[in-house]
This record gives C-alpha cells, sequence and structure tokens, in this order.
C-alpha cells in the first residue's frame, strides 16, 4: 500500500491518431527517483502528463494512493502531485515571491487570496533553495538554471509527496544539471517520490533508483539502474554504440563514434 | 520596487476622488468649489442650496455624467486586465470576443424599430452577452477547442456582427436613424440619465465582485492552462467565470455607453507598469485608472469644443499616442 502512483497496462493515443504508447506498466514508492529515458518523440512527456491528469489514458489504469485517478478532482491531485513543465512560456513578469507563492493555490479557495501561513511557507521553499535573495526579482529576467530553482520552490510549497519533472535539466548548464540533481536527491532522501523524464543516461546512474528505458511505444526495459542501462538497452534505445565504464565506483555512458 | 510603490497607492486610490469634484467645475455654466460641495451636502443639509439653477446642474447634468464615466472606465478597465490575464496576451482588450459589436447591433435594431431610449441600452446589453455566448458555444464545439479556436472564433463572430450592422446602417433613414445609429456606435455619454446608471450598477457590481474575487487565481490562470491544473485549477471552469463576469461588466457598460475603444487596453497596460503585474493589485488598481482616465477623456469630450466630441473618438485619439508611447518605453518586459 506504499504505492504513490501505479500504472496498470496503460495506453494513450489521440481521438483519431495513432497511438502514443502501449501497456506501460510501473509503480513509484515514497522516496523512490524514477528515471523515463528514451529517444525524442517516443511519448515520454505525454506519458508523464498521463500521470497527473493533464492527458487522459485511453486504456489501463492510473491509481494516486492506492484509489483511481479518475475519482480525484484537478485540486486533489494537485495536492499529491507538482509538476514541473519542459517548458515554459512566460507572459507577465511576476517576481520570484509570486511565482513561488502560486503553489499554494490547492489550499486557498477560488474566491480568496493567500494568508500568513501561505506567505510563511513560501518563504521557507525560497530560503531551502538558497534563492530568498531573489525573490523580488522578475522571473522572466532570471537565467535558466535560476527559473527552474523558482519552479522547484514553487512544487516544495505546494507541499506534495509526488514530485513530476519533464526534462528538468534539459536547459541547464553542466554544472547547474548536476547541482540539479543533488537536489532532487536530497528531496528524495526526505521521503519525496520523484518521477522525470531526461536525456542523459548518466543520470539514472548518478541519482535514480529506478529506470525505465522508452522506445516504440513501451518500456523495453524496467528496474534498477544497474539492471536496466547496459549497453544493449542504450543501443537499442538510441541506435548508437554506447560503451559503460566504470570510474570511482560509478557507472558513466561515453558514446562510441560512428566511422 | 517596495519603497516605491508606497506612495503610488495613495495616488492610485485619491486619483478618480479627486477628478470626481474637479469635474463637476468644469462645463458651460461656471460653478466654483464651495458651491459644489454645498450643492452635493444639500440633500443632507438642506439650508446648503445655493440656487435651484445650481443644484439642477449639479444632481441633472454634471452628476450622472461623472457616474457614468467613473463606472464605464472602471468597467472597462477591469475587464481588459482580467481578459487580459486569462488570454495570457497583454494586448487584449474586453471586446476580443465580440461584445462591442454585438451590442452595436442590439443598439443599431432598436433604433431601427425606433424604440426608446430604454430599449436601445436594454437590446445593447443582451446583444453583447448574446454574441460573446455564440462565440464561446462555438468554441466549445470543436474538440481541440483551446484558447486559440475561442479567439479566432471571437474575431469571426465580431466581424459578423459588424456586418449585421452595417446592413442596419444600410436600410437605416439617412435622415434620421442612420446619425443615430453612427453616433451611438461612435460612443458618447452625452445622454446618460440616472435612470439609465441606475439600470446597469447591479450587472457591474456583481461582475466586478466577481473578478476582485478571482484576482489572485488569475495570476495562476495567466501561467499557462497546464501549469493552472497541475496547481489545482481547473482552467476551463475558470476561463469560463471570468468571461461570463467580464461580459456582465463589457455589455452594461457598453449599454449606456456605445462603443469605446482603447481605454480596455490601454489602461490595464498603463496600470500594469504602474503596480506591476501581480493581479491581487492589478484589478483593484485599474478599476481607479480607468475611471480617472474616462472621466478626464470626458471632461476633454465636453469641453475642447462648442460641439461635443464623441468619447470613442477621443479615447482612440488619445489612447493610440499613449499606448504607442508605452510600447517604446516598457515594452521589451515581454519581448
Amino acid at each position: 500500500m506504499n504505492k504513490l502512483i501505479e500504472a496498470k497496462n496503460i495506453s494513450f493515443s489521440y481521438q483519431y491518431g495513432e497511438s502514443i504508447f502501449e501497456n506501460v506498466n510501473f509503480n513509484i514508492e515514497k522516496g523512490e527517483v524514477l528515471c523515463i529515458l528514451g529517444p525524442n518523440g517516443t511519448g515520454k512527456t505525454t506519458l508523464i502528463k498521463c500521470l497527473n491528469g493533464l492527458n487522459n489514458v485511453s486504456n489501463g489504469e492510473i491509481n494516486i494512493k492506492g484509489k483511481s485517478i479518475k475519482q480525484y478532482s484537478f485540486k486533489e491531485i494537485s495536492k499529491i502531485i507538482g509538476y514541473i513543465p519542459q517548458q515554459h512560456t512566460p507572459t507577465f513578469p511576476f517576481n520570484v515571491f509570486d511565482v513561488v507563492l502560486m503553489g499554494r493555490s490547492p489550499y486557498i479557495n477560488l474566491t480568496e487570496s493567500p494568508k500568513e501561513e501561505d506567505i510563511k511557507i513560501t518563504e521557507k521553499a525560497l530560503k531551502t533553495l538558497g534563492i530568498y535573495n531573489m525573490k523580488d526579482k522578475e522571473y522572466t529576467n532570471l537565467s535558466g538554471g535560476e527559473r527552474q530553482l523558482v519552479f522547484l520552490a514553487r512544487v516544495m510549497a505546494q507541499g506534495t509527496e509526488v514530485l513530476i519533472l519533464d526534462e528538468p535539466t534539459s536547459h541547464l548548464d553542466f554544472g547547474n544539471q548536476i547541482r540539479f540533481l543533488e537536489i532532487i536527491e536530497k528531496l528524495a532522501k526526505s521521503g519525496l517520490a520523484v518521477i522525470m523524464s531526461s536525456h542523459f543516461p548518466d543520470h539514472a546512474f548518478s541519482s535514480s533508483t529506478k529506470v525505465a528505458i522508452m522506445k516504440n511505444k513501451s518500456f523495453i526495459d524496467f528496474g534498477k539502474p544497474n539492471d536496466v542501462v547496459t549497453e544493449e538497452n542504450l543501443k537499442k534505445a538510441y541506435n548508437i554504440d554506447i560503451k559503460l565504464l566504470e570510474l570511482d565506483n560509478r557507472k558513466v555512458c561515453v558514446p562510441i563514434k560512428h566511422i | 520596487m517596495k519603497n516605491k510603490e508606497v506612495y503610488k497607492i495613495p495616488v492610485i486610490i485619491f486619483l478618480p476622488i479627486i477628478l470626481f469634484f474637479v469635474s463637476f467645475l468644469i462645463g458651460r455654466y461656471p460653478i466654483s468649489p464651495v458651491e459644489v460641495v454645498m450643492t452635493l451636502l444639500s440633500p443632507i443639509f438642506p439650508e446648503f442650496t445655493i440656487s435651484s439653477t445650481i443644484t439642477s446642474i449639479v444632481f441633472d447634468i454634471r452628476l450622472p455624467r461623472i457616474i457614468a464615466a467613473i463606472l464605464v472606465g472602471a468597467s472597462l478597465s477591469i475587464a481588459g486586465a482580467a481578459f487580459q490575464g486569462i488570454f495570457r496576451n497583454p494586448l487584449v482588450s474586453p471586446d476580443l470576443l465580440g461584445v462591442s459589436n454585438g451590442a452595436g447591433f442590439g443598439a443599431s435594431l432598436a433604433i431601427l424599430a425606433s424604440s426608446s431610449n430604454v430599449i436601445i441600452q436594454i437590446l445593447a446589453f443582451v446583444f453583447g452577452i448574446i454574441s460573446v455566448s455564440i462565440t464561446y458555444l462555438i468554441s466549445k464545439s470543436y474538440k481541440s477547442g483551446g484558447i486559440l479556436v475561442l479567439v479566432l472564433s471571437g474575431v469571426a463572430i465580431s466581424a459578423f456582427f459588424y456586418a449585421l450592422i452595417s446592413g442596419a446602417k444600410f436600410i437605416a433613414d439617412p435622415y434620421d436613424k442612420l446619425p443615430q445609429i453612427t453616433y451611438w456606435l461612435m460612443g458618447s455619454l452625452s445622454s446618460v440619465t440616472l435612470e439609465k446608471i441606475l439600470m446597469i450598477m447591479i450587472p457591474i457590481a456583481i461582475g466586478i465582485g466577481i473578478l476582485l474575487f478571482l484576482r489572485w487565481h488569475l495570476n495562476i490562470l495567466s501561467m499557462g492552462d497546464e501549469e493552472a491544473q497541475s496547481l489545482g485549477i481547473h482552467p476551463e471552469k475558470f476561463r469560463l467565470i471570468t468571461i461570463l463576469a467580464s461580459t456582465l461588466v463589457t455589455s452594461a457598460a457598453v449599454s449606456i455607453s456605445g462603443i469605446i475603444g482603447w481605454v480596455g487596453l490601454v489602461v490595464p497596460h498603463i496600470t500594469r507598469m504602474i503596480v506591476g503585474p501581480d493581479n491581487r493589485i492589478l484589478l483593484p488598481a485599474s478599476l481607479s485608472v480607468g475611471a480617472s482616465f474616462l472621466l478626464l477623456m470626458d471632461n476633454l469630450s465636453r469641453t475642447l469644443n462648442a460641439i461635443e466630441i464623441p468619447l470613442g473618438i477621443l479615447t482612440a485619439i488619445i489612447g493610440v499616442p499613449i499606448f504607442l508611447l508605452l510600447l517604446r518605453k516598457g515594452y521589451s518586459e515581454w519581448s
């Protein structure tokens, strides 16, 4: 009964279009980090959006804390699952504090505004991530790395048990990628369950407890990083030769050049 | 930022109040400030009455116009600010979904049928709401109905009602009804009475009340539908409530003023530059700035020339350069 999210045989297809993925099974528990790998266009984002109700699965069942996702309202889901999209198109130059404060939305009635308590929680989230000093800056003027931290603070203010991140590191520089993953690892140790998609197999080793490789509309493998991220599976997924090297007790993936 | 805002709030609150009193001084018949204050207090203290002429000018002529300008300006501005939030676009105006042309057609119909002023106002109000309803229902009938489909149906329905207005003008009596329709479409507050104002008070109060209640959550919707949903808001429902409230307010305003452009676009813009994008402050501030702006415009419209300049022409002539100036100064924020 510890399963926070359980996907049973789920499939997704557009109304009149082709199916995106079929018969996907997995589950995630408290403290786990699931990394979903796979080439562009395999449906990682579509899958991820099914988990918090942004998309509706065509077949199969998703259970959140043992109850079908269909029995939850958007508000109830948003108290359990936080989400950071892959892309964000800013419209208005809100300041950082106001953006993080939006994380309190599930707890604030439609006709009300945030209260003292919400402001305290927001301040705490900003301090935890070390970005309290930029609270009055416009979030539209931040760098990609800073903005990602702002969104992370927003999900923390949301106080959820599960965190869904869609390619969270794709707009970050090398150093910020690692720093971001370290924060994710810390959050997982504190009890959060994290599901993220990624383009970097190395990330699966450095911060995940479970890995899924998605290819041709389904998971071709799912399990512990050491069992799943193999030279064979990576070749299947990306169609290039990849060598796994051992470095200080950790594996790294190195692509072999085609001639 | 925070320190600079300290003086902004009182200015925004007191600006319409000061303009309210100043507006009584403006007009063909000179009245002094003391006379204005005394006359305004005379219903409570009858001994303050100066003369029946002044009482009549203050209460029957100037007061209705001043209240109307405040109501219409505040309404168009808050609706504009709300629309800019839900459509995630700072260049949107409250007639995006066809309310103005719908109302214009309703008024034209009533004028063609030689109806009374009250009927003109009612038909304008009703057709404003009908046109937005058609726009919304059409966009819902498409499976992929997102914001873009809604906006495009708005453009289509707006154009459709514009064609109907042209049709009404075409068959109208050119010596009597055609000028009346044309004049209505230019927008003016010259025929406003206290009865007309009382009629629009209720829809405007309801609409503004709803928008003010929802104002913090507007911030969240302006981050996009998916993010709003992941933060627990039903984007479709929320947008529908906001559209309903804004349409109520805009239709009511347009029904007494005719079509007054640019206010709903320029005022939220100016206000956002003064107080920032947070809708908790932006919405109430838009009310105040909008009321002041239209009051100022209406004062100009009745004093610049011996014959009144229609308000809609003035708001465009003055609103467009202001808008272009703002673009130059501050648009980099949205680039």
